[in-house]
């Protein structure tokens, strides 16, 4: 669960006193609106200007970062691929975190779950951007350490077929797990469909609130 | 009289690069003569000290050539360095070429006296000129590296990545290519070419068989403290691209003042 109290990042947004603790939360404003340094700043990839973030009441500076995004894990807008197989980078968020692999098998059935319908033991560069997006998206869900995901435009590389099915599955893995999901995205009637909360951001805006779906 | 054909080359270079239209001839020019000030003037100090020989003369003059050698480290960076960076290139290449320098100079050498300025000025020079050309390439390795690569390093942040997780593979290509010009050195050499430093002894008399001796010890001291010097500069330099809070940087959207290592052109 996340509280924002205060939060003012300069010259881009302000929150007085938002609180995060639906399972599927949805970020939506038009881009340069702050989506994405909203979310940057729950990874604790920045700090705000002035303002405190609190995750399960303690304050973002008092937690080991790196702890933090082991348990709070973020998803680019632009899919990152390490150099290596699509297994490879299916793992590598257990490796950052010192955990054992999965299984094959886990790791298929996530591909599948994705519709991405490809070989573990091809090299991750060959796929497309629609396909390393899922490819990224399935590194996260498999992650064990997750408590919280936090996702940048999820289905931005994807059409709009693949998306539903994509996003439906992404949240119902969320739910079935018990897993809180923060997505930010441009598409109200998207983020109105699968968020319990909407946290809508202008240009400017000093005083952004969330408000239930 | 004949001292005046050697620069017959210079002038055939500046003939070619007039008509070729290549504006280079007054760095061409200005080079010439500063590297011929220069060897005469280092000429005569180094008489003044083999004449003199004097343990503070000798390592004045290694101290000189590692303060310059850190100077032009910093010139050879293409992006404006800021201070902690230059701290961290300074500490690495005092550690590693000290290091480096007393192990070859006492144990290797087994110079007597130690300071003897004939063998550890030269040497230590060379060790010292070498070390500086690998630790400039890995400096823009790896400022370059962490700027071409940040989505990369962020990602694995975001992933719960410690920076050095993070910065793991930049690190090793930084190593890798400043370790190349050496490897490439010691594989070549005799073959493809005589190193300076045995030619010019066969030229004064030498045996070749010692000259080799020497030279294989100079190239292995070379290996030896490119390797450290630069591997120290890396695990001390990765960290200040990374904050208290392990957030990266080049990267933030709010950064605070002076919050970068490096600026880019």
């Amino acid at each position: 669960m996340f509280e924002i109290v205060d939060v003012e990042v300069a010259s881009i947004f302000g929150m007085n006193h938002v609180k995060i603790e639906e399972q599927v939360t949805g970020i939506v404003g038009q881009s340069g609106s702050g989506k994405s340094t909203f979310l940057r700043l729950l990874n604790n990839l920045d700090t705000p200007s002035k303002g405190n973030i609190y995750y399960n009441d303690r304050s973002l500076v008092d937690i080991d970062p790196i702890k933090l995004r082991q348990k709070v894990v973020m998803v680019p807008q632009t899919p990152v691929i390490f150099d290596g197989t699509i297994y490879d980078n299916l793992v590598i968020g257990h490796e950052f975190c010192g955990q054992r692999s999965p299984q094959e098998k886990e790791l298929q059935e996530m591909l599948q779950m994705l519709q991405l319908d490809k070989d573990l033991y091809i090299n991750a560069s060959e796929l497309s951007g629609g396909e390393k997006q899922r490819l990224a998206l399935g590194r996260v869900l498999l992650m064990d350490t997750a408590e919280v995901y936090l996702l940048d435009e999820p289905s931005s590389a994807l059409d709009d077929k693949t998306a539903e099915h994509v996003l439906g599955k992404v949240i119902d893995f969320s739910k079935n797990h018990d897993k809180q999901l923060i997505m930010v995205t441009h598409d109200q009637d998207l983020a109105k469909k699968y968020a319990d909360k909407l946290i809508k951001m202008d240009m400017y805006s000093y005083n952004v609130e969330g408000e239930k779906v | 009289m004949a001292g005046c054909f050697r620069y017959l080359f210079i002038l055939v270079v500046l003939a070619i690069v007039h008509i070729k239209k290549i504006p280079r001839k007054k760095l061409i020019i200005i080079s010439t003569l500063r590297m011929t000030l220069q060897l005469i003037l280092v000429g005569y100090i180094l008489i003044y000290i083999f004449d003199h020989p004097h343990p503070l003369l000798t390592v004045g003059i290694i101290l000189f050539m590692l303060g310059f050698a850190i100077f032009n480290v910093y010139q050879r960076t293409k992006a404006t360095i800021q201070l902690p960076l230059k701290k961290m290139i300074a500490l690495a290449m005092v550690i590693g070429i000290s290091i480096s320098l007393t192990y070859m100079m006492l144990i290797v050498l087994q110079l007597d006296p130690w300071y003897d300025p004939r063998i550890f000025i030269p040497i230590g020079g060379m060790i010292i000129g070498k070390t500086m050309t690998g630790v400039a390439l890995g400096v823009n390795n790896l400022i370059h590296g962490m700027r071409d690569q940040k989505d990369k390093v962020e990602g694995a942040l975001m992933l719960g990545a410690s920076p050095k997780q993070a910065a793991k593979s930049i690190i090793n290509e930084a190593f890798d290519s400043a370790m190349l010009p050496t490897i490439n050195a010691m594989v070549g050499m005799g073959i493809v070419f005589l190193p300076g430093m045995m030619t010019g002894q066969i030229i004064a008399g030498q045996q070749p068989v010692t000259a080799v001796k020497y030279q294989i010890a100079v190239m292995l001291g070379v290996a030896g403290t490119v390797s450290i010097t630069v591997l120290i500069f890396l695990h001390l330099a990765y960290k200040s691209f990374f904050n208290e809070q392990k957030q990266f940087l080049l990267s933030k959207r709010n950064p605070s003042k002076g919050d970068k290592p490096v600026e880019f052109h």
